[in-house]
């Protein structure tokens, strides 16, 4: 897969001044009497930068997915609050998309590929001639026009993951909330969509919060790496990725920076 | 088509000795007919048209009843589904009322609506929502968040989300609820006809009986064994017709 020149994305990043995103000494617990309650994430303070692309590490059940979710709206922190452009975030909005970690879940099973990627357009109240257009150029954009009638169940992983991904993009979000996309997919598969939501959050000035556990993953993708402690967990560091765009598979895993930065989070998460 | 031969043995024999029996004058009983008396009595009914009709009344109250029941039910059971406060508050008072039979309430609805289609109706209804509203709760709540969250984020209203989600996720199971209730608003449209509500089948079978016409009423019987056969192979080829419709121009 070749990557298109992109001057969208990179180091002009510090331009934007007001954040898209930001968390506000925000904690979270789970549980509502106190035997059970557990916290989970505590006193987090983030801003994601408009146009950013942000990716979150830490260990596994550290509170990742629980994060992404406060940002969507899905849940609501315990204390503290979360804005979405100055506003704060009381709910789930059509303006942040989240793509969910177990995409097999995501997808409406009775629904053809094509079915599934309107419902955003039909959630909006757009006429279906309006819709069609809108749809085809998706599923040629995320390479998933043969699959177009097909059902979910008859896909692999990686269409399922790209026809999540084409409906994210349906609602013309400001943001995507991406959780693990690429965690149970192949090497090969995965590469291949790194490089295409690179490609995407370049040329739409999407701002991403991507998460994952794949260390070189996140520097591979991301302006910024912020690194979740363990349980309770707090943002432990936050790396500013110096490495130049368009990044390559080969020689951007191979440029000496990218090698200090990995070798850098291996150790901060090794400790926690 | 070999396992409709099979099948058809036992009965075809049942039938033969019958005949036989009550020709040589073994069966005297005022209570029996003769299957050929029967089928006779049938093709007449079907003739000239009187059981056509009654089937007519019964099907029509029956279906209205269902359809009250379904909507009633389905929407209440959606609600009910999505809101687990509002489940419990509700269950006790669905565990008092369900148990009560339908039949129980015919004086109070004859009271209120007299002779006729309201009366039967809203008694099969009484009969039907249960198990629908019932499957429909626990279909609800066995869709898939990931399904709703989607709905949440794509801020779908609760008829879109209702229309778009919750009733295709949910449906196989619905349908099961819905084949049950149809099972049931029969058996009830015909029991309140029997007690005292003079039309469709059950009343013919009734005026049959006091006529003592055992062949019409045996007829009859036939009947209904015959309709609520092909309603169940009806019933149960729906369920898939209908993912296929749910599914067109998707
Ligand atoms: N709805 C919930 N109710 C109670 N506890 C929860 C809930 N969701 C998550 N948890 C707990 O909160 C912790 C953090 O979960 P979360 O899914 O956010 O972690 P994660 O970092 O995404 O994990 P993974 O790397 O496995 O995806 C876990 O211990 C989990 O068991
Ligand atoms: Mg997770």
């Amino acid at each position: 897969m070749q990557v298109k020149a992109k001057q969208t994305v990179g180091g002009g990043k510090a331009a934007a001044t007001t954040p898209g995103m930001s968390m506000y000494q925000v904690s979270l617990s789970y549980g509502a009497s106190s035997p059970e309650r557990r916290l989970i994430l505590e006193n987090i303070t983030l801003d994601v930068r408009e146009g950013e692309f942000l990716c979150i590490v830490g260990p596994s059940g550290s509170g990742k997915t629980t994060l992404l979710r406060m940002l969507s709206g899905l849940v609501k922190p315990t204390t503290g609050e979360v804005r979405f452009r100055g506003q704060v975030v009381s709910g789930p909005s059509r303006e942040r998309a989240i793509i969910f970690q177990d995409y097999s879940k995501a997808l409406l099973p009775w629904r053809t590929v094509a079915g599934n990627i309107a419902l955003s357009l039909e959630a909006e109240g757009m006429r279906p001639a309006d819709q069609q257009p809108i749809v085809a150029a998706l599923l040629s954009k995320m390479g998933i026009v043969r699959a177009a009638n097909q059902f979910p169940g008859q896909l692999s992983g990686g269409m399922q993951q790209r026809v999540q991904i084409a409906r994210c993009l349906a609602q013309r979000p400001k943001i995507l909330l991406m959780d693990e996309p690429f965690g149970a997919l192949d090497a090969m598969t995965r590469q291949a969509l790194q490089d295409e939501i690179l490609i995407l959050s370049g040329e739409q000035r999407m701002t991403v919060v991507f998460i994952t556990h794949d260390l070189e993953e996140a520097i591979y993708l991301g302006d910024r790496v912020v690194v979740l402690g363990d349980t309770p967990a707090r943002i432990i560091e936050t790396i500013d990725v110096d490495l130049p765009r368009p990044r390559d598979q080969l020689t951007t895993r191979e440029d000496p920076r990218f090698l200090a930065h990995r070798h850098r989070l291996f150790g901060l998460l090794r400790r926690h | 088509m070999k396992r409709i031969l099979i099948g058809s043995i036992l009965p075809a024999l049942f039938i033969a000795s019958w005949e036989i029996s009550s020709r040589t004058g073994l069966l005297t009983l005022e209570s029996l007919s003769r299957p050929s008396d029967i089928l006779r009595a049938g093709i007449a009914g079907l003739a000239d048209g009187s059981i056509l009709v009654a089937t007519g009344q019964t099907f029509e109250t029956a279906l209205f009843g269902l359809a009250v029941a379904a909507v009633a039910g389905i929407i209440a059971g959606a609600v009910l589904g999505l809101s687990p406060v509002l489940e419990r508050v509700v269950d006790p008072t669905i565990e008092a009322l369900r148990p009560i039979p339908a039949v129980a309430f015919i004086p109070l609805a004859l009271m209120m609506f007299g002779f006729g289609i309201s009366m039967e109706a809203t008694i099969v209804a009484y009969a039907c929502v249960w198990p629908i509203l019932i499957v429909t709760i626990s279909a609800v709540k066995a869709i898939e968040p990931r399904l709703l969250e989607v709905a949440d984020t794509l801020e779908m209203n609760f008829v879109e989300r209702l229309r778009k989600i919750i009733l295709p996720a949910a449906f196989v199971r619905i349908n099961v609820g819905l084949r049950v209730a149809t099972g049931i608003a029969l058996v009830v449209a015909v029991t309140v006809e029997i007690v005292l509500n003079p039309r469709g089948l059950g009343y013919s079978l009734m005026l049959a009986q006091q006529s003592l016409r055992v062949d019409i009423m045996y007829a009859q019987l036939l009947w209904l064994c015959v309709i609520g056969y092909v309603l169940n192979a009806l019933l149960r080829n729906i369920g898939p017709a209908s993912i296929v419709l749910s599914r067109a121009g998707r």
